[in-house]
């Protein structure tokens, strides 16, 4: 039997960003069936490290594999959900136009979509629960379904690592537990997801492991971590601070 | 005049036919690769690459080459500079593309001022010649017309990923920046292709007015290809009428009637008009749509 490897790796990661280091020796594995969520205060430079995973910016050392595989030659296996506002929502395009976008690649050039494309299509949207209104334009939906469209428009490429940046901020709630649902039965059947939030709630909530980000990883374990708060100060960069106070006082 | 000889009355002079034919191509083709140029938010790189193109126009002019050939390749060279020198992420784009389309636009009139009969063919250039057009220009227009048509229908599902998305579409392995250039190199294309008909100051009309009059109508990609497609055909046709029947500048005359088009459609679209908007302002009882969307 041959291994298994992690759907994702990151060895030693390290990324420079205008001469600032964003990312500096981070170290991180999504296994099939983690739910990992990535946390962190603003800067912290988690989405620098979801851009490097996708192979989209340069690494300053270190190395990232998707299932072995550099992220160039990986790009099949992984679907990216960004922020809602990378997103040109004032494209006229309805919400299955949108979703289909995101098997471009896969219907390939000069190409139709065939059968099994719109197939998959209808299942990303029965799976964020959009199936009903797969012909509105994209201009007319709530942050809430917007986001459901992101993520249906990632699932629709039927990827193994699901990368998604704030899925839950500014959603309404029950897109947050429809999305937290669907996410925990994705990790369930063996995908692996990979989630940057700072909604510590909703992290605890659906997450099965979770890693505090600070520029490198400074904690890593399941989410009752989230329940420390020693960890948490030091994850959002308060440690030192209060350190720093008290040495000046002992001084 | 009746109407049938207000309509037939131009077609039995030849330089009208070809005037008509010219014209009308140039409108179909602009109005298709303009729902890019107004979805992308290209107008300004649009207006930089029509004036850019001036010098290569005039250069191939007083050198007595082929005008378009001048033209695009005048066009593609500031393009590839503007994109070059705006990397050079202290100064914005927008800026780079003001401070090389002026300067392209000024070389354009140094070189055609060294020909004799230089206001003339100035004002050729700038305000288009379309009754001047000889029968081998409409055969230019129309094959350049379907293969610029045909690059842009082929790669619609490339070019609509890459619109929706850039960073994911990247991602996903597309070739965001070749694409790019295509899509660069088409609307440059389409500038050089429109300059007979309606001139360098005035093809932006021709390319914006035609897609933006029909995002005001739909929400569906085809819709508005097809939509702009037909305003800017039936509209340059138009626009040669009332200069015939006027006898108006016929570059202008286009500009105007497509104008009047993008007013009409601004005030009496069906959802998103002016007229529209008031009414749902009025009967507040029936929410608008966004705010249902929202309630969901």
């Amino acid at each position: 039997m041959t291994t298994v490897e992690p759907l994702l790796q990151a060895r030693d990661v390290s990324v420079v960003l205008g001469g600032r280091t964003a990312v500096e020796d981070t170290r991180l594995t999504v296994r099939r069936g983690d739910l990992l969520g990535l946390l962190g205060p603003n800067g912290a430079g988690k989405t620098t490290l979801l851009r490097a995973a996708l192979g989209l910016i340069p690494l300053a050392s270190g190395e990232v594999l998707i299932d072995g595989l550099p992220p160039g030659r990986a790009r099949h296996l992984v679907g990216y959900v960004p922020q809602r506002h990378e997103f040109a929502w004032d494209f006229p395009i309805d919400i299955a136009g949108a979703v289909l976008s995101g098997r471009t690649r896969s219907i390939g050039w000069l190409r139709r979509p065939r059968p099994a494309d719109r197939a998959a299509v209808d299942e990303a949207l029965e799976l964020v629960g959009l199936a009903d209104l797969r012909r509105r334009p994209i201009g007319e939906l709530s942050g809430g379904q917007r986001q459901r469209v992101l993520v249906a428009r990632a699932l629709a490429s039927d990827p193994q690592l699901l990368l998604l940046d704030e899925p839950f901020t500014g959603v309404d709630i029950p897109t947050q537990e429809l999305l937290g649902d669907l996410f925990g039965r994705l990790a369930a059947d063996g995908k692996g997801l990979l989630m940057t939030t700072h909604d510590l709630a909703a992290a605890a909530r659906t997450c099965t492991r979770v890693a505090l980000l600070n520029r490198t990883v400074v904690a890593e374990g399941g989410p009752e971590l989230l329940a420390d708060p020693a960890q948490m100060l030091r994850a959002f960069g308060l440690d030192t601070a209060i350190g720093a106070t008290r040495e000046g006082r002992a001084a | 005049m009746t109407v049938v000889e207000f309509l037939t009355d131009p077609w039995q002079l030849p330089f009208m036919q070809r005037a008509f034919a010219v014209a009308a191509i140039t409108g179909l083709v602009c109005g298709v690769v303009g729902v890019y140029v107004v979805l992308r938010g290209m107008a300004f790189i649009g207006e930089a690459v029509s004036h850019s193109a001036f010098p290569g126009v005039a250069l191939a002019y007083a050198f007595q080459g082929n005008l378009l050939l001048g033209g695009a390749l005048a066009g593609l060279t500031t393009s590839l500079l503007i994109a070059l020198v705006s990397q050079n992420r202290r100064l914005k784009e927008d800026t780079v593309i003001g401070v090389f389309f002026s300067c392209a636009f000024g070389l354009g009139i140094v070189l055609v001022s060294t020909q004799d009969s230089w206001s003339t063919d100035l004002s050729s250039f700038l305000f288009g010649q379309v009754l001047a057009v000889g029968p081998e220009d409409v055969w230019t227009a129309a094959g350049l017309g379907v293969v610029l048509v045909t690059v842009v229908l082929l790669l619609s599902k490339e070019l609509v990923a890459v619109s929706l998305d850039r960073e994911t579409a990247r991602a996903a392995g597309l070739p965001v920046m070749r694409l790019d250039l295509i899509l660069y190199a088409v609307v440059t294309a389409t500038i050089v292709m429109s300059l007979e008909a309606v001139g360098n100051i005035l093809v932006l009309s021709l390319l914006i007015t035609p897609a933006a009059a029909a995002r005001m109508l739909t929400e569906r990609l085809w819709a508005m290809t097809l939509m702009a497609s037909l305003f800017g055909g039936t509209g340059a046709l138009a626009g040669l009428y009332v200069s015939y029947a006027y006898d108006l500048a016929a570059g202008g005359s286009i500009v105007c009637v497509l104008t009047a088009l993008f007013a009409l459609t601004w005030c009496l679209a069906p959802r998103h008009g002016l007229l529209a908007r008031a009414r749902r302002r009025r009967g507040e009882t029936r929410r608008p749509v966004g705010e249902q969307a929202v309630a969901t």
